[in-house]
């Protein structure tokens, strides 16, 4: 599905990472970690295709990165949620409509799309926001937002970068829950968190693969988790 | 953008999820609609301005063109031989449709303008004027130049052309002026277009980068601000033009004494040509919104 073999990204005469071998098959759960500034976003990027590697290849379901046109990296977006600590959202556009903006951009009939739209507004529990502008919402309302738009369009991966890392514990639990009901579902699940105490608690619910981004390299962390 | 048949009924229906995403901006809104309309009205007076050199460089060219003067200077004894000498031959001229000697009281009302009503013109030695219209295929001038120096010597024919070639150049001159400030006001309101979409994509970056990170494609996100400068632009070219329009038709109306700017503005069909004016201006937003949206696509990360 997404698959990196021995990448490595340069940025401002600096490497951010160095040798990177990873490959996310269908239905797998990944947890990302590592200090901050270690590269997490960064990797995550290469995943879908936001950068394009220095050295190595990338290859989104079956296409180099190095050979797509933006037009192949937006059809390639449509196949992965993407899910930033920062969400960013359109301002000015309803919660419901910027759950739906992936539907929209990628032509799709809304008013065929309403019943789609409702449940699963309901189930990441946005039924009483669906009119708020994202300012108007909470941290964890943010991010429950941020995921139903990424997986509005039912995407084959969902990344997310540091999901809980402005949400108090009780909602990081909520949103870990809604990852691995995903999961379940045979998403691929890529989370890049510092949040050690959440990766202990996935290993509970479901099978998970920890990576450890430590000196540029991407390492399998062990049981020391 | 390629705009085919389909592709152009879809971009004028638009998509009203798709105008949502980016939000509106009032600089920039603003800015395009008074551009477009300011422009629109410019663009209406340098077209009057060209209609109405044309129609003068028409005017002047036919009327100068079929009428010539046969002046004669000649003693007071032989002006009335050589005046009838002179319509004699004017009658076996072929290319000749007419011609008559001009009397005193026609003389004299040429000649008022410059010496007032009461000219003593019996007393003056004034020469005498023969008005000479061509017929449709024209004389030869030379030749009747040839046979008026043989037998009517006082005798000078003036086939206006003279002075006709400077008065129709200079009213071409006037009419390609007006056609060039027309292509000048197109070129500028693409630039100001320019700078106006310029402006709005820098300041919509982020949601750029939100509908690219949901899977826009850059095609989608240039025509949902192509469009919106498009259609402002039609709006304030359409507002522009009704503005020029009613200047014009305030204008006075043409009359001789007031010659050519009294005669500033269009007639009949030509009024027409004002319809052109917004969908001509909204396809030049077109063009430069879309030169500007790719170049700006392409540049962003």
């Amino acid at each position: 599905m997404i698959e990196l073999e021995n990448v490595a990204y340069s940025y401002g005469g600096g490497e951010l990472l160095s040798d990177v071998s990873l490959q996310l098959q269908a239905g797998s759960f990944h947890f990302l970690t590592g200090p901050s500034g270690a590269g997490k976003t960064t990797l995550l990027k290469l995943c879908y295709g936001a950068l394009v590697p220095t050295a190595g290849h990338v290859t989104l379901f079956g296409a180099d990165r190095r050979e797509m046109d933006r037009d192949d990296i937006a059809m390639a977006r449509r196949r992965i949620g993407v899910v930033h600590q920062n969400c960013q959202f359109l301002d000015h556009l309803s919660v419901h409509d910027n759950i739906a903006l992936p539907l929209t951009v990628s032509g799709r009939d809304l008013l065929a799309e309403q019943a789609n739209l409702k449940e699963l507004m309901t189930w990441v529990g946005l039924k009483e926001r669906t009119g708020a502008l994202p300012p108007e919402l909470s941290g964890g309302e943010r991010q429950r937002a941020a995921l139903a738009r990424a997986i509005i369009m039912s995407p084959d991966a969902i990344l997310a970068d540091e999901p809980t890392g402005n949400v108090d514990w009780d909602m990081s639990q909520r949103l870990l829950r809604l990852l691995v009901e995903l999961n379940r579902m045979g998403k691929t699940i890529v989370v890049a968190t510092h949040d050690l105490a959440l990766i202990r608690a996935a290993k509970s619910h479901v099978q998970t693969r920890v990576l450890r981004i430590s000196n540029r390299r991407l390492q399998f962390a062990g049981a020391d988790l | 953008m390629n705009l085919s048949p389909a592709r152009f009924v879809e971009f004028v229906m638009g998509d009203a999820q798709a105008d949502r995403c980016v939000p509106p901006t009032g600089f920039t809104a603003s800015l395009t609609l008074f551009s477009a309309a300011a422009m629109a009205f410019l663009a209406v007076f340098a077209l009057a301005l060209s209609m109405a050199t044309g129609r003068l460089a028409d005017r002047w060219g036919s009327e100068l063109a079929r009428s010539s003067t046969i002046r004669i200077s000649a003693p007071e004894g032989q002006l009335a031989a050589q005046t009838n000498a002179a319509l004699r031959i004017l009658e076996t001229t072929s290319g000749v449709a007419a011609s008559r000697a001009l009397s005193r009281d026609e003389q004299r009302a040429l000649l008022e303008p410059w010496f007032g009503p009461d000219l003593p013109l019996e007393s003056l030695p004034i020469p005498q004027l023969i008005e000479v219209i061509e017929a449709e295929d024209g004389f030869d001038p030379d030749g009747l130049r040839l046979r008026l120096a043989a037998e009517v010597p006082g005798a000078v024919l003036d086939d206006h052309t003279r002075w006709r070639r400077p008065l129709v150049s200079a009213a071409s001159g006037l009419r390609a002026l007006g056609v060039l400030s027309v292509l000048i006001i197109a070129g500028a309101t693409g630039a100001m277009i320019t700078l106006a979409a310029n402006a709005a994509l820098a300041a919509n970056a982020q949601v750029i980068s939100v509908m690219r990170l949901v899977g826009a494609r850059d095609r989608y996100i240039a025509q949902a601000f192509v469009r919106r400068f498009t259609l402002r632009t039609l709006t304030g070219a359409a507002l522009g033009v009704v503005l020029g329009s009613v200047a014009i038709l305030l204008l006075p109306a043409a009359q001789d004494e007031g010659g050519f700017l009294t005669g500033l503005g269009f007639q009949g069909l030509q009024w027409l040509w004002l319809l052109l004016i917004p969908p001509l201006a909204a396809a030049v937003a077109f063009a430069a919104t879309q030169a500007a949206a790719v170049r700006t696509l392409k540049d962003m990360p």
